[in-house]
């Protein structure tokens, strides 16, 4: 990294002191030397960084709806090809993966409704929950704040695999496994503290100075939080929404553990993880399965992306 | 909390404030209790009778019916020590944990640097990073499965006709292979080399974040002053940027740690466990589902906790030494 030993390339340069008789002392034609040629490789580098971290993030998801779009049959003929040609594209795979079993389909379509479910219920229970906390956690320093606080923390972190065992046991006992409902529950409390975490970053940027005014007015804590506070973060509450529904959509042990032995009840992770193990359903199918699954996530993802990573990453700002 | 006197003060504007405040306290209790309560429900109550579960003999067809209060045993710590896998899942974990951190965080710290000062289409590229983690685990598992895949997969296909591979590779059910280069052979883990690229790929856009919200909030001055102090790009970025990121890369470095040394979905989803990517997670299923054995199950998941906690404290200390409130 020392200046000395980088070697001069652009002998021209060097030279220019002394035609010119008086010049810059030596050292600083060089250091100049050295920052051209790194501003332009590293200029030329940052292209070819970028090209490749798009290739890289974009082609699994491209090949996903690649054969989606072809039958298994000229995937099997020319595996090499990474276009669909118009003669075999069809979308018989959709078809296929969608329709229920009784007409000979995946029964993908009974999938995304339980998705639909346990998500959107996940969504609905955890904000109500979550929005009167956080408003707790960033305006009411009420007795044992700090300890509740880190007690969400730590069930942030905690791993699902630890909980998993307990929770399976749990629920058999009380009737819930197999259940969307209990699937739900269980989403509610993976997600409530980080929906915390989101709500409370957002809350505190409501000046207090305007909750204070609601008070002079006569306002109760309660009426301050609906009639002030929600109606000024409500996009940021939107977007919090919409983590929440990523989280729960995405979703796949827990959906397992409870869900594996009725089929009906599968959401579309569990579906799709296991019908890809078997081999009679055709690769295409399944892909175009995996389209299905990860289509509402892109959507939900590109109409908030601006919203989620300024809320989820608020902390890191600070240093 | 401010400290409360009794209620013997004369009335006046101080006496009004606290009982504001003590109302204030009593409706933050009130707005924070419903999710006290699920976490307590949902989180603390099963961690705890896990444990207990941890010291007791049960089998996966007796969970139904058997008394929460059986007799205490070691037997399940003594199982899920004695055979030597204990050890081998946790090296395993510790190999894949280490490399998939490491990978991650740097390719995020590349891809934030690379797409640091502004430019056309920047709004896009920067959403395109973030894809590999939104979307969803199971979805982005089978694409890469059939992407490796040694029959039909793209990457043996483009491996075979473009960089002359005399066999396709299979990537994710192959434990060894002995890679040969200038005659030196050195074996390599493949499918735990794949499951760490994967990871990662996964994960890079967390780190890339990050790094991100971190990098636009830097100030410029110092930069423009080392630039004109002569100080070249790359010096610019070890001597100045990389110091202010040092915190956030701190951070995600021990996020991802506390992650990926539980992470269960990605391994099960892409190998199965098998092929020498038996991390402890995928054993505490194993005892669960295969073994049908509750108890030891629990034991594992325990001993897993553990080096969790031992990693939460050390986040816990980090936070508060950057002076962030909990």
């Amino acid at each position: 990294m020392s200046a000395r030993v980088t070697p001069d390339p652009a002998v021209p340069t060097r030279q220019q002191p002394a035609t010119r008789e008086v010049g810059p002392p030596p050292p600083r034609p060089r250091r100049f030397n050295r920052h051209t040629v790194e501003r332009r490789t590293l200029g030329i580098l940052r292209w070819t960084v970028i090209a490749f971290f798009l290739l890289i993030t974009l082609l699994p998801f491209y090949y996903m709806v690649l054969l989606s779009l072809k039958p298994i049959e000229s995937l099997l003929r020319n595996p090499a090809s990474i276009i669909v040609t118009p003669a075999e594209f069809t979308l018989r795979a959709y078809e296929q993966v969608l329709s229920p079993v009784s007409a000979g389909g995946q029964g993908f379509g009974t999938f995304l409704l339980n998705s639909a479910f346990v998500a959107i219920s996940a969504v609905i229970l955890s904000l109500l929950v979550a929005v009167p906390g956080a408003y707790a956690v960033a305006r009411l320093p009420f007795f044992g704040y700090r300890q509740v606080n880190a007690l969400f923390l730590a069930a942030y972190l905690f791993p699902a695999i630890v909980m998993a065992i307990p929770l399976f046991v749990l629920f058999t006992r009380l009737g819930l496994r197999g259940s969307l409902v209990g699937l739900v529950l269980v989403y509610i409390a993976q997600t409530v503290p980080v929906a915390i975490y989101m709500l409370r970053n957002y809350l505190e940027t409501v000046p207090v100075s305007v909750e204070e005014a609601g008070l002079v007015d006569g306002l109760s804590r309660i009426g301050i939080l609906r009639r002030i506070s929600l109606p000024l973060v409500l996009p940021s509450i939107m977007a919090t929404g919409l983590f929440i529904f990523m989280i729960a959509w995405n979703e796949f042990l827990f959906a397992l553990l409870f869900l594996v032995e009725r089929r009906d009840s599968w959401t579309v992770s569990l579906g799709l993880s296991q019908l890809s193990g078997s081999a009679e359903i055709p690769t295409t199918v399944l892909m175009a399965g995996s389209v299905v699954l990860t289509l509402p996530i892109i959507i939900v993802f590109f109409s908030t992306e601006r919203l989620l990573t300024g809320g989820l990453t608020a902390g890191a700002e600070k240093g | 909390m401010p400290p409360v006197s009794t209620t013997s003060v004369p009335p006046g504007s101080p006496a009004r404030r606290r009982t504001l405040s003590q109302r204030d306290a009593r409706t933050g209790f009130l707005l924070m209790s419903p999710t006290l309560l699920i976490v307590l429900a949902v989180v603390v109550l099963p961690l705890l009778w896990s444990i207990l579960i941890a010291f007791q003999q049960l089998r996966l067809l007796e969970i139904g019916t058997a008394s929460p209060l059986r007799p205490l045993t070691l037997a399940n710590f003594e199982r899920v020590f004695a055979s030597g896998e204990l050890w081998l899942s946790l090296g395993t974990t510790l190999v894949y944990t280490a490399g998939s951190v490491i990978l991650s965080i740097t390719l995020g710290l590349i891809a934030a640097m690379a797409v640091r000062k502004p430019f056309r289409g920047r709004t896009f590229v920067r959403a395109a990073f973030l894809l590999p983690y939104v979307a969803p685990v199971v979805a982005v598992t089978f694409v890469w499965r059939t992407m490796l895949s040694p029959q039909f997969g793209i990457v043996n296909e483009a491996g075979q006709s473009l960089f002359g591979w005399a066999q396709p590779i299979p990537f994710l059910s192959e434990a060894q292979r002995t890679l040969e280069i200038f005659g030196a052979e050195f074996p390599i883990p493949t499918a735990l080399l794949t499951a760490i690229a994967f990871e990662g790929w996964r994960y890079f856009p967390f780190a890339f974040l990050f790094l991100m919200a971190r990098l636009g909030a830097l100030s410029a001055e110092t930069e423009e002053a080392a630039l004109v102090d002569g100080a070249s790009p790359l010096q610019s970025f070890r001597y100045i940027v990389l110091p202010q990121l040092m915190p956030v890369i701190a951070l995600l470095a021990i996020l991802r740690t506390i992650w990926t040394f539980n992470e269960f979905d990605d391994i099960f989803l892409l190998t199965g466990g098998a092929a020498g990517t038996g991390v402890a997670s995928v054993r505490v299923y194993e005892f669960l589902t295969v073994q049908r054995n509750v108890g030891a199950a629990a034991a594992q998941s325990l001993v897993l906790s553990l080096v969790l906690i031992l990693m939460l404290a050390v986040y816990m200390v980090l936070l508060r030494r950057r002076g962030e409130r909990l």
